[in-house]
């Protein structure tokens, strides 16, 4: 059984359709990139599958024992994040809520767990430093490990890359591959850079209010629509 | 110092005073640390004017305050959220608008009326004198209830606070966490109008949070630090007070005032020394 399963799923916001007709799967071990201009509905799709809006038409199933809730997510940074008063281990530790239950404090296996991811993304050293005070990579990488505290599944990823220099970009690409290849933790990245969708992921789902192409990232390069989003770079 | 607080503890009045101030003080600063850097601090402010259009209406009518005053600000602090939420109208041009509107209001019903008594000067500008017995008890098992569930949701609160997009896709109700937020903070700033006053109680909300945030790195360390200047602030500035005869509620904010540019002082050698 697949890990996701989206079938023929349509999303609406005041009766007016934002995405339709999504098919797709998602495999444990897979790296889905969703690519798409803005508005193209991704974001929509995102919401839909943390569970945050039901589809108005088809269904989204999960399998292998994953809920909604145990998913790990990383959003869209906001602006109000950037001076924030938090540690490194107080942001890491917030992912592990939806294991808190109805206990009111975190217990130590959670805070151990928090300190192993903090170790995945190489935050280790850095650990009781200001979360305010670190570069936009360092940051990214510590909202990586809440992301990875809070599953050992799967991993939604909403613009991962969006504010970082390119350097950084590529360090956060190796990490995602890294955790996706040898920890064996599934990734579902929305970007709307063609790049990541052709050479980083392995499968590609591309949105324009309905869905254009979904496939290999190989047979995405050969595409039509493959070809026009990557511009040159395509061959 | 300690012979004129041990000389203010002999006044009964004065003891009940400090204590209400102390747990209201404390409330509004660990409050604080959420609504200011979840950018609500507005609200602490239009909320202080809805309490003060309340409190003159329900003194005109002969309620007891309290029992007006309380449900009268929950019921604004979910409009101020919607508010400050919605990208329709502008949010801080809304609020402006609801707490002069409020502002304007008490004072038309008062003086059209009873006239300008000195109730009303007291709920602009806060006595220790006005607290009865009663109000003392409601305040302080209100504040204690506020104290109680800011410990028990602490790491939600964080969360929440940090990343509502994140909490909510890790299940948390962030809209019901904002509206307890709302509710929490009305009751506080309800409690402690009587003795800051509605034009200063919004300053208990904002001030300590942002004092702690200029040495603070930690959310923990913020909030605990945020508690501390409150409290120190508090009692210092009830002394000032005592000791200058001055109001109770403007010598608190100007002591929070000289805390605030200590501690940036402090961060600003701190920024130098580690610079170089």
């Amino acid at each position: 059984m697949s890990l996701l399963q989206v079938q023929n799923a349509a999303f609406r916001y005041d009766g007016k359709d934002v995405v339709t007709g999504l098919n797709f799967t998602v495999e444990h071990c897979d790296y889905l990139c969703i690519v798409g201009e803005n508005g193209s509905g991704k974001s929509t799709l995102v919401k839909g599958l943390l569970g945050l809006k039901a589809p108005h038409n088809g269904t989204i199933t999960f399998g292998e024992g994953l809920t909604a809730r145990q998913i790990g997510y990383l959003p869209q940074q906001k602006e109000s994040q950037r001076d924030f008063p938090a540690s490194v281990q107080e942001v890491v530790l917030s992912g592990t809520l939806n294991s808190l239950g109805v206990r009111p404090f975190y217990t130590r296996e959670q805070k151990k767990n928090a300190l192993t991811q903090i170790e995945r993304v190489g935050m280790l050293p850095l650990k009781n430093a200001a979360f305010r005070e670190l570069s936009g990579g360092q940051q990214q990488r510590a909202l990586l490990a809440r992301a990875l505290a809070a599953t050992k599944m799967l991993l939604i990823l909403d613009e991962p890359i969006a504010s970082l220099d390119p350097v950084a970009a590529a360090d956060m690409y190796r990490l995602i591959e890294e955790i996706n290849r040898d920890h064996g933790v599934t990734v579902v990245m929305v970007s709307h850079d063609p790049h990541a969708a052709a050479h980083e992921a392995k499968s590609v789902l591309h949105l324009e209010n309905r869905q254009l192409f979904y496939g290999t990232s190989a047979d995405y390069r050969k595409s039509e629509i493959g070809k026009r989003f990557l511009g040159g770079e395509g061959r | 110092m300690i012979d004129t607080i041990r000389e203010m503890l002999s006044y009964p009045f004065l003891v009940r005073a400090i204590v209400v101030g102390l747990l209201v003080s404390l409330c509004a600063s660990l409050l604080g640390v959420s609504l200011v850097l979840k950018r609500f601090s507005m609200i602490g402010d239009g909320l202080s004017h809805v309490g003060f259009g309340a409190l003159a209406i329900a003194s005109v009518a002969n309620i007891a305050p309290l029992t007006l005053a309380i449900p009268v600000c929950i019921a604004a602090s979910f409009l101020l959220l919607r508010m400050s939420e919605s990208t329709r109208i502008k949010g801080d041009a809304a609020i402006a608008m609801l707490s002069a509107g409020a502002l304007a209001i008490g004072v038309m019903v008062v003086s059209m009326t009873t006239g300008m008594n000195t109730d009303v000067y007291n709920y602009m500008f806060g006595s220790i004198l006005s607290l009865s017995s009663a109000d003392a008890t409601l305040s302080i098992v209100l504040s204690a209830v506020v104290l109680v569930l800011f410990v028990l949701f602490y790491p939600r609160l964080f969360a929440v606070t940090f990343d509502e997009s994140f909490s909510r896709a890790t299940g948390i109700p962030t809209r019901a966490y904002n509206a307890a937020l709302a509710t929490l903070s009305s009751i506080t700033v309800v409690l402690g109008m009587r003795m800051m006053g509605a034009l200063l109680i919004s300053s208990l909300i904002i001030f300590p949070v942002l004092t702690a945030m200029r040495i603070g790195k930690k959310y923990l360390s913020v909030t605990l630090l945020s508690a501390v200047v409150a409290i120190v602030g508090f009692i210092l500035g009830m002394v000032v007070s005592y000791v200058y005869e001055a109001p109770s509620g403007a010598s608190i904010v100007c002591v929070n005032i000289v805390l605030f540019l200590l501690f940036a002082i402090a961060d600003a050698i701190r920024n130098a020394v580690t610079k170089k």
